[in-house]
């Protein structure tokens, strides 16, 4: 079957200026790919792109295996949740949702059925003869769901639908959107700042940055073995230590050199890895730096170090120190002994280490 | 002592000769302002009293002074039998034709303005800052400049001297005005809903029709109140382009007020000229306050 989402080399500029550089990716029938990256990297203009709201400089776009690169938005079946919400003010909830089926002629008897399993599912049955102006954020957000939902389209959008809302509010709409997800088996296109959204929604992620895709892959592909310096310090929550080091050749593996300050280098030797060159950057997430005795097998080393902060968090307790002259974060368990200014034994998993070239920032190995 | 360790008594005193201050302040604020609206009220005042009056009772009696026996001789003069001119039919027929000009025209040019303010506020397109920067300019041509090419295009399209004339007049001159209100308030409302209304489906005029002119009262009233005055009050336009059926009705004030020979009736003329100003003013009671909240709308929307 054709992918439900096919965008090969899209280009779009505007005016002199290049927004989006070669952007190639398809989605198959019930994926949910998540857009994200700092604020500017294109994300929201390549969803506008896949709306039709946003002309195409130069590439195709296929929607459900048909070209839509210039068609227009209400003809590519496809249904869109802003940022915004963007109700209309002035209509009721109940005709907010109906307004796209009476533009497009749907007989009456229709749209009431789709509205009244459309607010079931949303649970806003209550809401329906109340104005946008009268709902809370929350509520207005499961409205333009709804009018979304009511839509039955190819593909669902979403430009950030949750930056709006407070922190409790987010994480249980999120969830919604998770099982909504499940529940369909709809295929969707999600864009957010935020990477843990990314990845706690998406089958397949997207990262940019700058108008070009550094990576694509599934959640775990890219929180595990992130493309090249960016993507790994972008994604992930401390973000992934990035520790100049210095590799030397050493029989079957080779042996890491960690500068320190005031203090003997940190040596670590990763048996698996082969032909790095000199100057490397290790990448660590900060689980793989914990207690001593947690985890075992031959990719874990202890070393010693210095204590700069601990912040506990409730669940982990987050401990900073200094190593190759990059702040360092530890996640530890919550009651750990580490003390500021004492020094500590961290345990090193090298298990799931990634390697990334100083100068380009690519991933090696 | 420090002024934050003031004993409470004393703290206490000072509020009070505070709260005495304020309600002075107070009262010379209100003393003020009753001045302000007696200078303002006493021409219309004198206007109503002196339209009451009779001739006889003008000339002997005091400008200010209350009507001895009240008589709606004058303002029944006014309305169906003064002269101007060689007619004397009052100002009833030219009320008339300020209504047929004013009404078309206030419509027309909020309806337009309203599509233009659209247009340039939601649909950018390029060129659109170009074009709303020469329609606000167009705010600021004094009504002379335009009065002999206006003849020559009013000459051109058949129109000179008609009602149609006067409108199309007041439509041309009012658009950069209500293109201004409009775009201005359209500009507030986010682009995400013309996005949101295209992907449900509806076009240009579906959008508008059935997004944005629901949205829109309070810059309506606005328009509505800003347009009738302007064209209600315009003498200059009215007495260039108009022929002698079609005069509206502040020229034919200032024609009774101009023409009459002999004795000057001038509870006649005060009649008239309240009849004149009498519908704008109208307007503004019963949609003033729309009109100050449709002002600040943009600035304040939630």
């Amino acid at each position: 079957m054709a992918p439900i989402l096919d965008i090969q080399h899209l280009y779009k500029n505007y005016g002199a200026t290049e927004i989006l550089k070669d952007i190639n990716v398809s989605i198959e029938q019930g994926d949910f790919l998540v857009l994200v990256g700092p604020s500017g990297c294109g994300k929201s203009t390549l969803l506008n792109c896949i709306a039709g709201l946003e002309p195409i400089t130069g590439g195709t776009l296929k929607i459900g295996g048909e070209d839509m690169t210039h068609v227009s938005p209400k003809d590519r079946d496809i249904a869109m949740v802003f940022q915004s919400y963007a109700l209309y003010p002035t209509m009721s909830v109940a005709k907010n949702i109906t307004f796209g089926m009476k533009v497009r002629g749907v007989d009456q008897a229709t749209q009431e059925r789709k509205l009244a399993e459309v607010a079931r599912q949303l649970q806003i049955e209550p809401l329906l003869k109340r104005r946008p102006g009268q709902l809370s954020g929350g509520q207005r957000q499961r409205v333009a769901m709804g009018r979304a939902l009511v839509r039955d389209p190819k593909l669902f959008l979403f430009d950030e639908p949750l930056s709006n809302l407070d922190a409790k509010l987010r994480v249980e709409m999120r969830t919604e959107i998770k099982s909504l997800h499940q529940r369909l088996g709809a295929s969707m296109v999600y864009v957010t700042h935020d990477q843990i959204e990314a990845m706690t929604l998406a089958t397949k992620i997207v990262v940019m940055k700058g108008g070009v895709i550094q990576q694509i892959g599934t959640p775990a592909e890219i929180y595990n073995k992130p493309a090249n310096l960016f993507v790994a310090d972008f994604m992930g929550s401390p973000a992934m230590n990035l520790i100049p080091a210095k590799a030397r050749a050493n029989g079957t593996g080779t042996k890491l050199e960690i500068a320190r300050e005031g203090g003997a280098p940190i040596v670590l030797t990763d048996t698996r890895a082969t032909n790095l060159p000199e100057d490397v950057i290790l990448g660590l997430r900060p689980e793989d730096i914990s207690e001593p005795g947690f985890r075992s097998g031959e990719t874990v080393q202890e070393a010693q170090c210095q204590v700069e902060i601990v912040e506990p968090a409730g669940a982990d307790t987050y401990v900073m120190t200094t190593l190759g002259g990059k702040q360092i974060t530890a996640r530890l368990h919550s009651e750990t002994e580490a003390a500021p200014g004492a020094a500590h034994t961290f345990a090193f998993d090298l298990g799931k280490v990634s390697y990334f070239k100083p100068d380009t920032g690519e991933r090696i190995l | 002592m420090t002024d934050v360790s003031a004993t409470p008594a004393a703290a206490a005193a000072s509020r009070s000769q505070g709260a005495g201050m304020k309600t002075a302040l107070r009262w010379g604020l209100y003393l003020i302002l009753g001045l302000f609206a007696i200078y303002y009220l006493m021409p219309l005042f004198v206007m109503l009293t002196t339209s009451l009056k009779s001739l006889e009772e003008i000339r002997t009696g005091d400008l200010v002074a209350l009507p001895r026996e009240v008589t709606f001789d004058a303002w029944a003069k006014a309305w169906s039998g003064a002269c101007t001119g060689i007619q004397c039919e009052g100002v009833r027929p030219y009320f008339w034709n300020s209504v047929l000009i004013a009404v078309p025209g206030v419509l027309i040019s909020t309806l337009l303005g309203a599509v233009n303010g659209y247009v340039i506020a939601q649909w950018r397109f390029k060129g659109a800052n170009i074009i709303f920067a020469l329609m606000l300019f167009g705010c600021f041509i004094p009504f002379q400049v335009v009065l002999l090419p206006m003849a020559r295009l009013l000459g051109l399209m058949g129109i000179a001297g008609t009602i149609p004339g006067l409108v199309f007049v007041h439509v041309i001159y009012g658009l950069g005005f209500t293109t201004l209100f409009f775009r201005n308030y359209y500009v507030t409302i986010p682009q995400e809903l013309v996005k949101a209304a295209k992907v449900d489906g509806a076009g240009f005029l579906r959008i508008f029709w059935s997004i944005f002119l629901p949205l829109s009262i309070p810059i309506i009233v606005v328009s509505v109140i800003w347009q009738f005055t302007q064209i209600w009050n315009d003498f200059l336009f009215g007495v260039s382009f108009s022929s002698a059926g079609t005069q509206p009705v502040t020229v034919a004030l200032n024609n009774i007020v101009n023409s009459t020979t002999g004795v000057k009736e001038y509870n006649v003329d005060m009649a008239a000229a309240i009849i004149a100003a009498l519908p704008t003013l109208l307007v503004y009671v019963v949609a003033g306050k729309y009109f100050i909240r449709g002002l600040t709308a943009g600035s304040v929307k939630g």
